[in-house]
């Protein structure tokens, strides 16, 4: 065999993060600290019409009352709010039509990310509207979508160009009140992604966006807005990488979706910030709120692959509130090292028939701590609602955590919810039975937890399906012997 | 004054009644202490998230009852398990009455918690088990701590088993408009001993009672323990039962909780594994109407390698009742080999009946076997067709299902008339006579 355990087990310790560097791009900074002027600032700095101005001061009065939410099974420093800049923007503005404009460092930090832009323009047909730092750079494929109707931008672009969409329906899912962090967002939030699809139109290609964390010390909240009007379909596509950096940062980012009577979304996400280094020292802290609304036959679909982030907190969501409505969560959550996530999911039944599936899948090594926290709500009139939940934990080493807080609500007799969980570790007649046929025990821990996910990485489409099977395999590679 | 206040007063007179220098009397002071800083717990802590006391608060409960009471035994028959000989332990509004019960000191001692916290002879058991399982933090156990004065005390030594399984009776009279009971109960099993105890709580009247008990029971080396909880109470009684289960190397203990009635009743039950290749068995079947209230919460703490636990709880829930279920498993890192199941099944009848249930795993351990399974759902329509195609009767076909469908908990019950009782218990409320043999 190539590996002892021992050697296995320190090669996956020395792994560094493979996507840490840091891009020297002079960034428009805004001084340390949160205050009103400073909401103020940013709501101006993007021209931003008043009404946009006053909801961001709304959400700032409300955040200033409320506390940071302590409930999840996570444990960590909390960041100060005052020692973070809640705006940065790389600095060369105004926008570039084409990729020659585009400044030359940037383009290289993509490259080493993998997602050269005239590659992914050529090969992937991918539109893809990269967020660095806060601030949407370049948008492809913008004329392809135009033509169906289709708006993709940035959602300060949106405010300006499309503000009775925007403000009739930002926060509608996720109300600036709706938790510390996402008020948090709602007052500060800098820039995101925004999307309609019209009324009946398929839309042509998976959209997608990358985050990426790059100017030391900013917090980057980012805000979604995705609506599919009556009988369309939209597959969205989220990814993220973050440089390698001591001090902990926040991602506090708010996504709301909204499915109109007959439409689908399907969410998919990669995650895979910077989780901290083998000591536990750095790290993103990710506390995301995600919530999709179905109206009518709607159905929402998130898929996540979270690999990264030293602590996630994050639940997307689902409120069944049409009838015959879908939500559907697939999830892998893989911790390592000094890692922690309490990640689960809500599935709000309120309209009739409505049905909702739950496949959680978590894979915690070294000393890590990996949570499920669900809620399946049953109201009065959701008549013969139907849920099916399924939560399996792997656990690799004997210093790491699984944990399962299912709260199940049922106020309807014609409901039928089942919840099941199981953890157990990877057999070692299985590894052997692998050993057995000429497999090394590496390849047949890779083979094993691909096995065990496969029910989640199929959900994903297929470019992502390949990058979140490569992340997997890094995570966890020889963690076990 | 609230009943906090009114709990925190009464202290003073329960004091006077008391031998102050009995080094009892020393946790009783550190327990009202630990109460008076948490108080009731209220619906933002997460373990009372789904059972509010506020309405049992704005009660006057008595705290001690004024009058005594005496019953004839012919009136309260029905309560025992009356079909088997056994020893019995009953209290009227939580005093001991001598003649109708039967207590006993041979070989084992089947007697009284009283006697056990002021006689010298039983100092040293006192000094090694009382108060050392139950939790010195959680407030309503605290409250019973600081007033435990009476209840049960059973201790079994080495090698012996009683000749007849124990009952313990608590019956309220109503001679008070409200009253409050905080029994406290003490069973000992030693190293390869066995004991069977059932255990009910009775209100005779339409007076308010709310009784806060607390048991703890130790089983030491290969010991087996089979605790019952008959819970079949009138709809002006609350219960609140903390119970605190120490197991060693070998034991086992089962559990079995039958929840059939009383405005409220929470159970807590903790079980610590602290031995190795222990078995913790707990099974509940809940049945439910009106405005009923249960709510089941277990905790298995696995704090040694090879343990298992099982865990089986089935609801049957009409009209305007609830049922929660918060199940928690921890499995410690040093608990490798542990096999903890969890089960959790519930049926909904009416539309204003409501589930809430959590069931909860936390695990450090990686060698393990843990599941929990849980659903809500009804009858089978199928079935309930086929029945009613035999010509059974829909009501007596849903009675059969919903027997079915709770049975398998019963199974484990080790006294055979008592699962008779509770076999019939089930069809009373369930409202129908099965039409066969229970």
């Amino acid at each position: 065999m190539a590996y002892t355990e021992e050697e296995l087990k320190k090669e996956l310790e020395t792994k560094e993060y493979e996507y840490g560097f840091y891009t020297d791009i002079e960034s428009d900074t805004f001084p340390k600290g949160l205050n009103e002027d400073i909401v103020i600032g940013i709501s101006k700095k993007k021209e931003e019409p008043e009404w946009m101005t006053e909801w961001r001061l709304e959400a700032f009065r409300v955040w200033k009352e409320m506390e940071e939410p302590e409930w999840a099974n996570v444990h960590y420093e909390k960041p100060n709010f005052q020692d973070i800049s809640y705006y940065s923007a790389p600095n060369k503005k105004p926008k570039y039509n084409s990729l020659d404009e585009v400044d030359p460092e940037l383009l290289e930090t993509f490259k080493k990310l993998g997602i050269s832009l005239d590659e992914q323009k050529k090969l992937a047909g991918v539109a893809v509207d990269i967020v660095m730092d806060s601030v949407s750079v370049a948008t492809t494929f913008k004329k392809t979508l135009a033509e169906k109707g289709i708006i993709f931008c940035s959602i300060s672009e949106a405010i300006q160009e499309h503000p009775e969409l925007v403000k009739k329906y930002i926060g509608t899912v996720v109300p600036q009140k709706d938790n510390f962090y996402a008020a948090l967002n709602s007052a500060v939030f800098s820039d995101g992604s925004f999307c309609y699809i019209p009324k009946g139109v398929r839309c042509p290609m998976e959209l997608s966006t990358y985050f990426r964390i790059n100017q030391a010390g900013t917090g980057q909240f980012e805000r979604t807005l995705v609506i599919a009007d009556e009988g369309s379909y939209v597959s969205y596509l989220e990814g993220c990488t973050a440089p390698s950096r001591d001090e902990n940062q926040l991602h506090a980012a708010v996504v709301e979706l909204i499915a109109l009577d007959d439409a689908e979304i399907k969410y998919s996400t990669v995650q895979n910030w910077f989780p901290g280094d083998k000591d536990g020292k750095g790290g993103v802290f990710n506390f995301v709120t995600k919530r999709g609304l179905c109206e009518k036959n709607a159905k929402i679909s998130w898929t996540q692959v979270e690999t990264g982030s030293a602590v996630t907190w994050k639940y997307p969501s689902c409120v069944l509130k049409g009838d015959n409505s879908i939500g559907e969560f697939y999830s892998i959550a893989v911790t390592n090292n000094f890692q922690q996530a309490d990640t689960g999911t809500k599935m709000i039944h309120l309209g009739k028939n409505t049905k909702s599936t739950i496949i959680s899948k978590g894979i915690s090594a070294g000393q890590s701590q990996n949570s499920y926290r669900g809620l399946v709500q049953v109201n009065s009139r959701a008549e013969n609602a139907r849920n099916f939940s399924q939560c399996d934990s792997l656990l690799m080493g004997n210093s790491c955590g699984a944990h399962t807080f299912p709260y199940i609500e049922t106020k309807n007799k014609s409901a039928q919810i089942e919840h099941e969980a199981t953890t157990s570790k990877i057999g070692e007649d299985q590894i052997f039975y692998c050993n057995q046929r000429g497999i090394d025990t590496e390849k047949a821990i890779a083979l094993i937890v691909n096995g065990f996910s496969k029910e989640v990485l199929n959900k994903l489409p297929m470019e992502f399906a390949v990058e979140a099977q490569k992340l997997l395999e890094i995570s966890l590679e020889g963690s076990v012997g | 004054m609230d009943l906090k206040d009114k709990l925190l007063s009464s202290f003073l007179a329960f004091e006077s009644n008391v031998d102050l220098d009995n080094p009892v009397h020393e946790v009783r002071s550190e327990a009202i202490k630990n109460f008076e800083n948490r108080g009731f717990p209220s619906k933002k802590e997460e373990a009372w998230k789904y059972t509010s006391l506020n309405s049992i608060q704005k009660v006057d409960f008595s705290i001690f009852p004024k009058k005594e009471s005496t019953l004839e035994y012919k009136d309260i028959k029905k309560y025992f398990v009356h079909e088997i000989d056994t020893y019995k332990i009953v209290f009227i509004d939580g005093v001991y009455s001598s003649y109708l019960s039967e207590t006993t000191h041979d070989g084992v001692d089947v007697c009284l918690m009283s006697a056990a916290l002021t006689k010298p002879q039983y100092r040293q058991v006192i000094d090694v088990y009382f108060n050392k399982v139950a939790s010195k933090d959680e407030s309503l156990t605290t409250l019973n701590t600081a007033f435990s004065k009476e209840g049960a005390y059973i201790y079994i030594p080495k090698n012996k088993m009683p000749k007849k399984p124990i009952q313990i009776l608590h019956l309220a009279t109503g001679n008070e408009a409200a009253l409050l009971l905080q029994p406290r109960n003490l069973v000992i099993a030693e190293e390869n001993a066995e004991v069977q105890v059932i255990e009910r709580h009775q209100s005779l009247t339409g007076n308010e009672v709310l009784t806060n008990s607390v048991t703890e029971i130790f089983a030491a080396k290969d010991a087996i323990v089979d605790y019952y909880k008959v819970q079949n109470d009138v709809n002006t009684a609350s219960l609140i039962d903390n119970t605190y289960i120490s197991q060693k190397d070998n034991s086992v203990v089962r559990v079995h909780t039958f929840a059939f009635g009383g405005k409220l009743t929470r159970n807590n039950l903790n079980f610590y594994q602290n031995g190795e290749r222990i078995d913790s068995i707990l099974k509940g079947v809940t049945i439910l109407g009106e405005k009923q209230h249960v709510d089941h919460h277990t905790l298995v703490h696995h704090a040694q390698p090879n343990c298992e636990s099982h865990q089986d709880y089935k609801g049957i829930f009409g009209e305007q009742s609830t049922g929660v279920f918060n199940g928690k498993i921890i499995v410690d890192k040093i608990a490798q080999k542990t096999n903890a199941f969890q089960q959790n099944n519930n049926v909904l009848i009416s539309d204003k009946a409501t589930v809430n249930t959590k069931p909860q795993l936390e695990i450090f351990a990686d060698d393990v076997k843990c599941s929990h399974g849980c659903t809500v759902g009804q009858l089978d329509e199928e079935a309930l067709f086929y029945l009613q195609s035999r010509g059974i009767p829909k009501r007596e076909a849903q009675a059969l299902l919903m027997y079915a469908f709770a049975n398998n908990v019963l199974e484990s019950v080790r006294i055979p008339e008592l699962k008779t009782r509770i076999n019939k218990l089930i069809a009373n409320k369930l409202g129908v006579s099965l039409g066969f043999d229970l």
